[in-house]
């Protein structure tokens, strides 16, 4: 085979996988502004799905408290694991490896058994169900990422500045806000998107652990599909593919995903 | 600025004696050399003066104050990494100023002591550049700036000048001296390059395998070498014992240690065609092997009884006529023979 038959072949099959990973929800923002509760065509252009979504006071109140949520695990997160990478970055000390690698299988273990465990501890400890349980649960979800993100930054960060930092009279809280995190600064960013991302999207973690009347948003439109459909959702899930899509895009310039810029 | 001194220090990695029961003074003021061959523990004796290691035993002054509980960031020293480690978010101008910033001079002071220091290392244009801005060279001297703006009371450097090219080096070295001369602060400095720390310093120490073999005045060990270790370390030195041979006189001086080697350096040995009357010179035979000619002056290889012996002279002091294979005559001042204790290597 050739080698410019191979390209196209190449060609082709990125456009395959991008057609199926952005045509259905192409459809679903396209229906998102047609008038029709019925998918019916031809197509008419109309926003009032987006303004009825604006009077559906459940779905205001949810999509606020996903957004708090959001944050507070943003923050949250962000603040523990940035501290917990310069500290692995910066310590050496006992059980130091099994700590990173027990960073990762939280990654891979299903949301589902995740999910189920944490409802159990909570209710043990005697937590039960809510916001408070609901953040605990997004902030451990998210940890791993912001760690794995910032420390991926460290690892290009030269230790001597630090030292060079101390031997000029710095304490360490001075040459962490001074030397270290202005060079990571960049990896932060990127975490606390990642963060802000894997809370504000989360269904299964919250739908576990929040109280029936204080769903978030994913967890409210699950229910309400399981109602019955209205183009609603579809309005909704637009704004929420919107607004996660530029979290993320934002979190790769960030982190330099696809290389350096 | 302070004097420094090492007593008795020990510090092991696991099984291994990187620094092993090392003492050593460095007196106020002074420009003192470590010296050693990779991995005989020069730079963790910096880094325990500086602080960033803890030695298992013995006591390191600064001052008249013993520094065992005090943090690197408590010790007042300046410190000259080898890759320069300046910070890359900063201007130059921050980089010089981050110790005084830190120490909360005030902003009129800062911009006053920063720009002193920056005339000192002759980059008082530089001011407003980033780091990558500069050349290796000028990245460097804002190191040094930066390592000396607060008026610490040792200067500690390693290996700072093995990052520049051979011209560049010896610029340096006279601009460092130039330096610290002028600002009278106490420096220690490591190195690899022995002809560094026999220009610059007032006193070397040669370590090897984590032990202080010997520390002194730079001509004192080179003419003084307390081991064939360091005799051959330091320069070179062919050793005489093993020469004896047809002609051959090799005079041992007076009060000489018995059981000791004795050996001579390259560039105390003269080369003759034809066999040398006067008094008061050791003298051998050995057979021109290879000349080499590099500009002012030559290096001969020679060989006597199986042994390689070096000379270096002016190439000019060197017979013209005289060829490879010629059988040749080896003199040198009796006072010029080395003694050096043996049984320590
Ligand atoms: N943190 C450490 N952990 C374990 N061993 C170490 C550590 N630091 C140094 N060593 C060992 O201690 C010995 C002395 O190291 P050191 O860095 O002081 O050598 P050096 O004289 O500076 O060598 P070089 O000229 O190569 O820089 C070496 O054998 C080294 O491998
Ligand atoms: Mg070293």
């Amino acid at each position: 085979m050739s080698g410019v038959f191979l390209a196209r072949l190449g060609k082709l099959w990125l456009a395959c996988i991008l057609f199926f990973l952005y045509a259905p929800i192409a459809v679903m923002a396209f229906m998102s502004f047609n008038a029709s509760q019925y998918y019916q065509l031809p197509f008419d252009f109309s926003l009032k799905w987006y303004e009825k979504l604006a009077g559906n006071q459940e779905i205001v109140d949810a999509a606020t408290r996903s957004v708090m949520i959001a944050l507070a695990t943003t923050v949250i997160a962000t603040i523990l694991g940035t501290a917990a990478s310069v500290a692995l970055f910066r310590y050496e000390f006992r059980g130091k490896r099994f700590l990173q690698v027990m960073l990762f299988p939280p990654i891979a273990i299903p949301w589902l058994i995740t999910g189920t465990a944490m409802l159990i501890f909570f209710f043990g400890v005697g937590l039960g169900r809510g916001t408070p349980s609901v953040i605990i649960g997004h902030v451990a979800l998210a940890l791993p990422y912001v760690i794995v993100v910032v420390s991926a930054r460290l690892a290009t960060f030269d230790a001597t500045l630090e030292e060079a930092a101390r031997s000029l009279g710095a304490d360490s809280w001075t040459v962490t806000r001074e030397v270290t995190l202005p060079w990571i600064s960049s990896g932060v960013i990127a975490g606390a998107l990642f963060a802000f991302a894997v809370s504000f999207d989360q269904f299964v973690v919250s739908y576990f652990l929040s109280e029936p009347g204080d769903s978030t948003l994913p967890v409210l439109i699950y229910t309400s599909i399981r109602k019955g459909f209205t183009p609603e959702i579809n309005a909704i899930s637009t704004i929420i593919i919107v607004v996660s899509m530029a979290v993320m895009l934002f979190a790769a310039r960030f982190s330099n995903f696809g290389g350096e810029r | 600025m302070a004097e420094v001194s090492v007593n008795n220090v020990t510090k092991t990695f696991g099984s291994l004696k990187a620094l092993d029961d090392v003492t050593m003074d460095f007196p106020d003021g002074g420009f003192f050399a470590l010296l050693g061959p990779s991995g005989s523990g020069k730079t963790t004796l910096l880094r325990a003066i500086a602080g960033f290691i803890f030695a298992d035993s013995g006591t390191i002054r600064i001052g008249d104050q013993p520094v065992e509980n005090v943090p690197v960031e408590k010790r007042d020293i300046g410190m000259m990494f080898q890759n320069y480690a300046l910070f890359p978010n900063m201007t130059v101008s921050d980089n010089v100023g981050f110790g005084l910033r830190v120490r909360k001079v005030g902003a009129a002071e800062e911009r006053r002591r920063i720009g002193e220091a920056l005339d000192l290392v002759q980059l008082g244009q530089h001011g407003d550049r980033k780091p990558h801005q500069l050349s290796g060279g000028q990245r460097q001297r804002v190191a040094l700036a930066r390592a000396i703006v607060t008026n610490p009371r040792v200067l500690l450097l390693d290996e700072p000048l093995s990052a520049l090219d051979k011209a560049l080096r010896v610029d340096m070295q006279f601009e460092l001296k130039r330096i610290q001369r002028e600002i009278g602060i106490t420096t220690i400095f490591v190195t690899h390059d022995q002809e560094e720390a026999l220009t610059l310093s007032d006193k070397i120490g040669i370590l090897r395998d984590g032990k202080m073999i010997q520390a002194g005045p730079p001509r004192d060990v080179y003419s003084n070498p307390a081991d064939l270790f360091t005799a051959t370390f330091l320069g070179e030195a062919n050793i005489l014992d093993a020469l004896a041979g047809e002609g051959a006189d090799i005079k041992i001086p007076h009060g000489f240690p018995t059981g000791g080697t004795l050996a001579v350096r390259p560039e105390n040995i003269s080369i003759s065609q034809t066999e040398p009357t006067a008094n008061g010179l050791s003298k051998c035979q050995a057979v021109l092997e290879r000349r080499v000619f590099a500009g002012a002056m030559a290096t001969c290889i020679l060989q006597s009884n199986g042994n390689r012996i070096k000379v270096i002279s002016r190439d000019q002091d060197i017979p013209s006529d005289v060829a490879e294979g010629d059988r040749l005559w080896l003199t040198w001042p009796v006072e010029k023979t080395l003694s050096v204790p043996s049984g320590r290597h």
